[in-house]
Protein backbone atom coordinates (compact mmCIF):
# COMPACT_ATOMS: atom_id res chain seq x y z
CA UNK A 1 0.00 0.00 0.00
CA UNK A 2 2.86 2.71 0.91
CA UNK A 3 4.78 1.93 -2.38
CA UNK A 4 1.95 3.53 -4.35
CA UNK A 5 2.53 6.64 -2.26
CA UNK A 6 6.82 6.13 -2.99
CA UNK A 7 5.59 6.16 -6.73
CA UNK A 8 3.95 9.61 -5.79
CA UNK A 9 7.09 10.39 -3.96
CA UNK A 10 9.27 10.05 -6.50
CA UNK A 11 7.17 11.81 -9.28
CA UNK A 12 6.82 14.53 -6.90
CA UNK A 13 10.50 14.82 -6.59
CA UNK A 14 11.30 14.79 -10.37
CA UNK A 15 8.49 17.39 -10.64
CA UNK A 16 10.48 19.77 -8.41
CA UNK A 17 13.42 18.80 -9.44
CA UNK A 18 13.42 19.53 -13.00
CA UNK A 19 11.92 23.22 -12.86
CA UNK A 20 14.18 23.62 -10.08
CA UNK A 21 17.04 22.81 -12.40
CA UNK A 22 15.92 24.98 -15.32
CA UNK A 23 15.61 27.84 -13.51
CA UNK A 24 18.86 27.57 -11.51
CA UNK A 25 20.75 27.07 -14.59
CA UNK A 26 18.85 29.86 -16.14
CA UNK A 27 19.46 32.12 -13.14
CA UNK A 28 23.50 31.01 -13.71
CA UNK A 29 24.15 31.02 -17.49
CA UNK A 30 22.45 33.65 -18.84
CA UNK A 31 23.69 36.88 -19.72
CA UNK A 32 22.27 40.18 -17.38
CA UNK A 33 23.02 43.35 -18.97
CA UNK A 34 19.46 45.38 -17.51
CA UNK A 35 18.67 48.56 -18.94
CA UNK A 36 15.69 50.86 -18.26
CA UNK A 37 13.77 49.43 -21.52
CA UNK A 38 14.65 45.73 -20.86
CA UNK A 39 13.22 45.66 -16.90
CA UNK A 40 9.79 47.46 -18.00
CA UNK A 41 7.07 45.69 -17.80
CA UNK A 42 5.90 45.26 -20.89
CA UNK A 43 8.87 46.01 -23.34
CA UNK A 44 7.16 46.03 -26.64
CA UNK A 45 3.42 46.86 -25.60
CA UNK A 46 1.45 50.24 -23.88
CA UNK A 47 2.36 52.00 -20.78
CA UNK A 48 0.36 50.54 -17.94
CA UNK A 49 -1.66 52.82 -16.59
CA UNK A 50 -2.99 53.04 -13.06
CA UNK A 51 -1.57 50.20 -10.41
CA UNK A 52 -2.43 46.33 -10.57
CA UNK A 53 -3.63 46.35 -7.09
CA UNK A 54 -7.09 47.24 -8.51
CA UNK A 55 -10.61 46.08 -6.72
CA UNK A 56 -11.64 42.00 -7.69
CA UNK A 57 -15.17 41.74 -8.34
CA UNK A 58 -17.05 39.98 -5.81
CA UNK A 59 -18.39 37.32 -8.85
CA UNK A 60 -15.07 35.57 -8.28
CA UNK A 61 -15.91 34.76 -4.82
CA UNK A 62 -19.25 33.80 -5.40
CA UNK A 63 -18.15 31.16 -8.03
CA UNK A 64 -15.38 29.94 -5.88
CA UNK A 65 -18.13 29.69 -3.18
CA UNK A 66 -20.18 27.87 -5.43
CA UNK A 67 -17.35 25.57 -6.23
CA UNK A 68 -17.01 24.61 -2.78
CA UNK A 69 -20.27 23.69 -2.16
CA UNK A 70 -20.37 21.66 -4.81
CA UNK A 71 -17.11 20.03 -4.47
CA UNK A 72 -17.60 19.13 -0.94
CA UNK A 73 -21.03 17.25 -1.86
CA UNK A 74 -18.51 15.50 -4.54
CA UNK A 75 -16.87 14.00 -2.02
CA UNK A 76 -19.83 12.67 0.01
CA UNK A 77 -21.00 11.12 -3.04
CA UNK A 78 -17.65 9.35 -4.08
CA UNK A 79 -18.08 6.70 -1.33
CA UNK A 80 -21.66 6.54 -1.79
CA UNK A 81 -20.70 5.55 -5.70
CA UNK A 82 -18.20 3.17 -4.28
CA UNK A 83 -20.90 1.47 -2.15
CA UNK A 84 -23.42 1.71 -5.23
CA UNK A 85 -23.53 -2.45 -5.61
CA UNK A 86 -23.44 -2.87 -1.75
CA UNK A 87 -26.44 -0.66 -0.74
CA UNK A 88 -30.01 -0.75 -2.01
CA UNK A 89 -32.38 1.16 -3.20
CA UNK A 90 -33.02 3.37 -0.64
CA UNK A 91 -29.51 4.47 -0.47
CA UNK A 92 -29.77 5.39 -4.09
CA UNK A 93 -33.03 7.61 -3.05
CA UNK A 94 -31.07 9.27 -0.25
CA UNK A 95 -28.31 10.31 -2.71
CA UNK A 96 -30.51 11.70 -4.60
CA UNK A 97 -32.60 13.72 -1.32
CA UNK A 98 -28.71 14.85 -1.52
CA UNK A 99 -28.88 16.47 -4.24
CA UNK A 100 -31.77 17.67 -4.52
CA UNK A 101 -31.48 19.66 -1.36
CA UNK A 102 -28.04 21.14 -2.62
CA UNK A 103 -30.04 21.84 -6.39
CA UNK A 104 -32.38 24.55 -3.99
CA UNK A 105 -29.04 26.31 -3.54
CA UNK A 106 -27.93 26.60 -7.01
CA UNK A 107 -31.60 27.65 -8.21
CA UNK A 108 -30.91 30.22 -5.57
CA UNK A 109 -28.12 31.49 -6.66
CA UNK A 110 -29.26 31.16 -9.97
CA UNK A 111 -32.57 33.18 -9.60
CA UNK A 112 -30.85 35.74 -7.53
CA UNK A 113 -28.20 36.46 -10.30
CA UNK A 114 -25.27 35.58 -9.26
CA UNK A 115 -24.18 33.18 -11.70
CA UNK A 116 -24.07 36.06 -14.30
CA UNK A 117 -20.95 37.46 -15.15
CA UNK A 118 -21.63 41.08 -15.43
CA UNK B 1 15.53 5.14 13.28
CA UNK B 2 13.35 4.04 10.66
CA UNK B 3 13.02 5.51 6.98
CA UNK B 4 9.04 5.79 8.04
CA UNK B 5 10.16 7.99 10.92
CA UNK B 6 12.98 10.26 9.27
CA UNK B 7 9.70 11.09 6.51
CA UNK B 8 7.11 11.62 9.27
CA UNK B 9 9.89 14.13 10.86
CA UNK B 10 10.55 16.03 7.56
CA UNK B 11 6.96 16.25 6.67
CA UNK B 12 6.28 17.45 10.53
CA UNK B 13 8.84 19.97 10.13
CA UNK B 14 7.52 21.86 6.64
CA UNK B 15 3.95 21.22 7.80
CA UNK B 16 4.85 23.32 11.15
CA UNK B 17 7.07 25.40 9.69
CA UNK B 18 4.28 26.26 7.43
CA UNK B 19 1.86 26.82 10.40
CA UNK B 20 4.54 29.15 12.08
CA UNK B 21 4.87 31.65 8.55
CA UNK B 22 1.29 31.74 8.71
CA UNK B 23 1.41 33.11 11.61
CA UNK B 24 4.13 35.79 11.02
CA UNK B 25 4.19 36.08 7.23
CA UNK B 26 3.53 39.91 6.42
CA UNK B 27 1.78 39.56 3.28
CA UNK B 28 -1.36 38.09 2.80
CA UNK B 29 -0.49 36.38 -0.70
CA UNK B 30 2.36 34.45 0.78
CA UNK B 31 0.40 33.78 4.27
CA UNK B 32 -1.86 32.05 1.64
CA UNK B 33 0.94 30.06 -0.22
CA UNK B 34 1.98 29.16 3.16
CA UNK B 35 -1.44 27.89 4.44
CA UNK B 36 -1.26 25.68 0.96
CA UNK B 37 2.07 24.50 2.19
CA UNK B 38 0.56 23.40 5.79
CA UNK B 39 -2.37 22.04 4.30
CA UNK B 40 -0.08 20.18 1.87
CA UNK B 41 1.84 18.61 4.48
CA UNK B 42 -1.00 17.17 6.79
CA UNK B 43 -2.26 15.57 3.03
CA UNK B 44 1.48 13.79 3.20
CA UNK B 45 0.76 12.69 7.12
CA UNK B 46 -2.99 11.29 6.59
CA UNK B 47 -1.27 9.23 3.35
CA UNK B 48 1.41 8.47 6.28
CA UNK B 49 -1.46 7.28 8.67
CA UNK B 50 -3.04 5.15 5.50
CA UNK B 51 -5.81 7.33 5.40
CA UNK B 52 -5.25 7.51 1.16
CA UNK B 53 -8.99 8.45 0.69
CA UNK B 54 -8.57 11.59 3.32
CA UNK B 55 -5.49 12.36 1.46
CA UNK B 56 -6.97 12.94 -1.43
CA UNK B 57 -9.87 14.86 0.13
CA UNK B 58 -7.17 16.91 1.85
CA UNK B 59 -6.33 18.40 -1.66
CA UNK B 60 -9.69 18.10 -3.43
CA UNK B 61 -11.08 20.27 -0.72
CA UNK B 62 -8.65 21.65 1.68
CA UNK B 63 -6.21 23.08 -1.36
CA UNK B 64 -8.84 22.75 -4.34
CA UNK B 65 -11.42 25.09 -2.74
CA UNK B 66 -10.76 26.28 0.56
CA UNK B 67 -7.61 27.98 0.16
CA UNK B 68 -8.82 28.94 -3.33
CA UNK B 69 -11.46 30.75 -1.66
CA UNK B 70 -9.55 32.40 1.20
CA UNK B 71 -7.26 33.74 -1.63
CA UNK B 72 -10.18 35.60 -3.42
CA UNK B 73 -11.00 36.60 -0.25
CA UNK B 74 -7.41 38.04 0.10
CA UNK B 75 -7.70 39.53 -3.20
CA UNK B 76 -11.04 41.41 -2.33
CA UNK B 77 -10.12 43.11 0.49
CA UNK B 78 -6.31 43.46 -0.87
CA UNK B 79 -6.08 47.21 -0.05
CA UNK B 80 -6.45 46.98 3.36
CA UNK B 81 -3.28 46.40 5.55
CA UNK B 82 -1.00 45.58 2.44
CA UNK B 83 2.93 44.45 3.30
CA UNK B 84 1.99 46.19 7.18
CA UNK B 85 3.25 49.80 7.71
CA UNK B 86 1.45 50.04 11.05
CA UNK B 87 1.82 46.92 13.23
CA UNK B 88 1.05 43.42 12.23
CA UNK B 89 -0.17 41.89 15.74
CA UNK B 90 -1.61 43.51 19.08
CA UNK B 91 0.39 45.38 21.25
CA UNK B 92 0.29 43.12 24.26
CA UNK B 93 1.14 39.86 22.01
CA UNK B 94 3.65 38.57 24.71
CA UNK B 95 0.23 37.67 26.70
CA UNK B 96 -0.83 35.04 24.00
CA UNK B 97 2.74 34.19 24.07
CA UNK B 98 2.32 33.23 27.62
CA UNK B 99 -0.73 31.77 27.35
CA UNK B 100 0.20 29.32 24.85
CA UNK B 101 3.01 28.11 26.13
CA UNK B 102 1.06 26.90 29.34
CA UNK B 103 -1.42 25.46 27.03
CA UNK B 104 1.07 23.75 25.45
CA UNK B 105 2.86 22.45 28.55
CA UNK B 106 -1.02 21.08 29.65
CA UNK B 107 -1.46 19.25 26.66
CA UNK B 108 2.09 17.83 26.76
CA UNK B 109 1.69 16.85 30.83
CA UNK B 110 -1.79 15.75 30.15
CA UNK B 111 -0.94 12.94 27.69
CA UNK B 112 2.30 11.73 29.40
CA UNK B 113 1.04 9.60 32.04
CA UNK B 114 -1.27 7.47 29.40
CA UNK B 115 0.24 4.33 29.54
CA UNK B 116 -0.87 3.33 25.48
CA UNK B 117 0.81 6.85 24.09
CA UNK B 118 3.90 5.07 22.79
CA UNK B 119 2.00 2.02 21.38
CA UNK B 120 3.26 1.74 17.48
CA UNK B 121 0.13 2.64 14.81
CA UNK B 122 -0.79 0.17 12.70
CA UNK B 123 -2.91 0.08 9.70
CA UNK B 124 -6.77 -0.44 9.52
CA UNK B 125 -6.74 -3.80 9.00
CA UNK B 126 -10.23 -5.40 9.16
CA UNK B 127 -11.73 -2.89 6.72
CA UNK B 128 -10.10 -4.18 3.21
CA UNK B 129 -11.95 -1.60 1.36
CA UNK B 130 -12.52 1.17 3.23
CA UNK B 131 -13.77 3.71 0.93
CA UNK B 132 -16.54 1.37 0.61
CA UNK B 133 -17.45 0.69 4.08
CA UNK B 134 -17.25 4.38 4.59
CA UNK B 135 -19.89 4.74 1.82
CA UNK B 136 -21.92 1.94 3.19
CA UNK B 137 -22.19 3.78 6.56
CA UNK B 138 -22.96 7.13 4.95
CA UNK B 139 -26.19 5.39 4.15
CA UNK B 140 -26.59 3.00 6.65
CA UNK B 141 -29.88 4.73 8.26
CA UNK B 142 -28.51 3.24 11.46
CA UNK B 143 -25.12 5.19 11.29
CA UNK B 144 -24.40 8.30 9.72
CA UNK B 145 -27.62 8.48 7.16
CA UNK B 146 -28.96 11.80 9.35
CA UNK B 147 -25.89 13.73 9.67
CA UNK B 148 -25.08 12.78 5.86
CA UNK B 149 -28.35 14.39 4.75
CA UNK B 150 -28.11 17.64 7.91
CA UNK B 151 -24.36 18.18 6.07
CA UNK B 152 -26.39 18.51 2.30
CA UNK B 153 -29.03 21.31 4.32
CA UNK B 154 -25.79 23.27 6.04
CA UNK B 155 -24.05 23.23 2.52
CA UNK B 156 -27.49 24.77 1.08
CA UNK B 157 -27.57 27.25 4.25
CA UNK B 158 -23.92 28.29 2.98
CA UNK B 159 -24.56 28.81 0.08
CA UNK B 160 -27.64 30.95 0.31
CA UNK B 161 -26.62 32.98 3.34
CA UNK B 162 -22.78 33.72 2.07
CA UNK B 163 -24.45 34.47 -1.59
CA UNK B 164 -26.80 36.92 0.29
CA UNK B 165 -24.02 38.51 1.90
CA UNK B 166 -21.29 38.51 -0.30
CA UNK B 167 -23.50 40.15 -3.25
CA UNK B 168 -23.74 43.76 -3.53
CA UNK B 169 -27.43 44.63 -3.48
CA UNK B 170 -26.52 48.53 -3.88
CA UNK B 171 -24.42 47.80 -7.16
CA UNK B 172 -27.19 46.97 -9.30
CA UNK B 173 -27.71 43.51 -8.46
CA UNK B 174 -31.37 42.27 -8.50
CA UNK C 1 5.35 4.71 14.47
CA UNK C 2 3.99 5.67 18.32
CA UNK C 3 0.97 7.58 17.87
CA UNK C 4 2.48 10.20 20.84
CA UNK C 5 4.40 11.60 17.29
CA UNK C 6 1.06 12.59 16.19
CA UNK C 7 -0.51 13.75 19.44
CA UNK C 8 2.28 15.93 19.95
CA UNK C 9 2.68 17.08 16.13
CA UNK C 10 -1.16 17.73 16.50
CA UNK C 11 -0.78 19.79 19.68
CA UNK C 12 1.88 21.86 18.07
CA UNK C 13 0.04 22.74 15.10
CA UNK C 14 -3.16 23.66 17.10
CA UNK C 15 -1.07 25.60 19.83
CA UNK C 16 0.25 27.89 16.42
CA UNK C 17 -3.10 28.24 15.23
CA UNK C 18 -4.44 29.31 18.35
CA UNK C 19 -1.51 32.09 18.64
CA UNK C 20 -2.12 33.26 14.74
CA UNK C 21 -5.78 33.67 15.54
CA UNK C 22 -4.95 35.65 18.90
CA UNK C 23 -2.03 37.83 17.70
CA UNK C 24 -2.49 38.92 14.29
CA UNK C 25 -5.06 41.67 13.61
CA UNK C 26 -6.12 40.59 9.58
CA UNK C 27 -9.41 38.79 9.86
CA UNK C 28 -8.21 36.84 7.27
CA UNK C 29 -5.22 35.35 8.91
CA UNK C 30 -7.82 34.98 11.62
CA UNK C 31 -9.61 32.47 9.32
CA UNK C 32 -6.73 30.35 8.07
CA UNK C 33 -5.72 29.67 11.80
CA UNK C 34 -8.64 28.29 12.16
CA UNK C 35 -8.66 25.90 9.25
CA UNK C 36 -4.79 25.30 10.74
CA UNK C 37 -6.90 24.20 14.20
CA UNK C 38 -9.85 22.28 12.00
CA UNK C 39 -6.55 20.54 10.27
CA UNK C 40 -4.95 19.38 13.62
CA UNK C 41 -8.06 17.89 14.90
CA UNK C 42 -8.36 16.04 11.71
CA UNK C 43 -4.81 14.66 12.02
CA UNK C 44 -6.14 13.29 15.30
CA UNK C 45 -9.45 11.74 14.32
CA UNK C 46 -7.47 10.30 11.74
CA UNK C 47 -4.83 8.79 13.72
CA UNK C 48 -6.67 7.66 16.49
CA UNK C 49 -9.09 5.70 13.75
CA UNK C 50 -6.15 3.61 13.01
CA UNK C 51 -4.72 3.34 16.54
CA UNK C 52 -8.65 1.83 17.32
CA UNK C 53 -8.92 0.20 14.20
CA UNK C 54 -12.29 1.75 13.28
CA UNK C 55 -13.71 3.52 10.97
CA UNK C 56 -15.64 6.50 13.20
CA UNK C 57 -12.87 8.27 13.77
CA UNK C 58 -12.32 8.80 9.42
CA UNK C 59 -16.02 10.09 9.14
CA UNK C 60 -16.01 12.39 11.62
CA UNK C 61 -13.18 13.94 9.24
CA UNK C 62 -15.67 13.97 6.61
CA UNK C 63 -18.30 16.28 8.78
CA UNK C 64 -15.31 18.19 10.15
CA UNK C 65 -14.11 18.75 6.66
CA UNK C 66 -17.88 20.22 5.37
CA UNK C 67 -18.00 22.64 8.63
CA UNK C 68 -14.62 23.64 8.36
CA UNK C 69 -15.82 24.72 4.13
CA UNK C 70 -19.33 26.11 5.74
CA UNK C 71 -17.48 28.62 7.81
CA UNK C 72 -14.83 29.82 5.74
CA UNK C 73 -17.29 30.40 3.18
CA UNK C 74 -19.35 32.35 5.71
CA UNK C 75 -16.76 34.04 7.17
CA UNK C 76 -15.17 35.13 4.21
CA UNK C 77 -18.45 36.24 3.26
CA UNK C 78 -18.97 38.21 5.98
CA UNK C 79 -15.89 39.50 5.83
CA UNK C 80 -16.38 41.07 2.14
CA UNK C 81 -19.01 42.74 3.32
CA UNK C 82 -17.10 44.17 6.37
CA UNK C 83 -14.62 45.21 3.82
CA UNK C 84 -17.15 46.87 1.53
CA UNK C 85 -18.40 48.79 4.39
CA UNK C 86 -15.80 50.15 6.39
CA UNK C 87 -12.64 49.78 3.92
CA UNK C 88 -10.45 47.53 6.73
CA UNK C 89 -10.91 44.46 7.95
CA UNK C 90 -8.84 44.79 11.15
CA UNK C 91 -10.14 42.61 14.09
CA UNK C 92 -9.22 45.35 16.29
CA UNK C 93 -11.37 48.03 14.90
CA UNK C 94 -14.46 45.45 14.52
CA UNK C 95 -15.26 46.84 17.89
CA UNK C 96 -18.99 48.44 16.93
CA UNK C 97 -20.70 46.40 18.81
CA UNK C 98 -19.48 46.76 22.00
CA UNK C 99 -21.38 48.74 24.69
Amino acid sequence: MLSDWLYIAIFTGIALFLPGVAIFLAAVLSPKKPDPIKTSTYECGMETVGEAWVQFKVQYYVFGLIFLAFDVETVFLYPWAVAFNKVGLFAVLEAILFIAILLGGLIYAWRKGALEWV
Amino acid sequence: MTAMQIIFLIVAAVTLGGALMIATSRRMMHTVLWLVLTLMGVAVLFALLQANFFSVVQVLVYIGAIAILILFGVMLTRRSMVDAGESLVHKNWWVVAVVIALLFAAIVISIQPWGAAHTPLVELMEFKEPISDLGEALVDPAAYLIPFEVSSVLLLAVMVAAIYIAVDRKGGKS
Amino acid sequence: MPITYYLILSAILFVLGIAGMLIRRNAIVVFMSMEMMFNAANLLFVAYASYYQILTGQLFVFFVMTVAAAEVAIGLALIVAIYRNRKQIDVDDMSSLKG
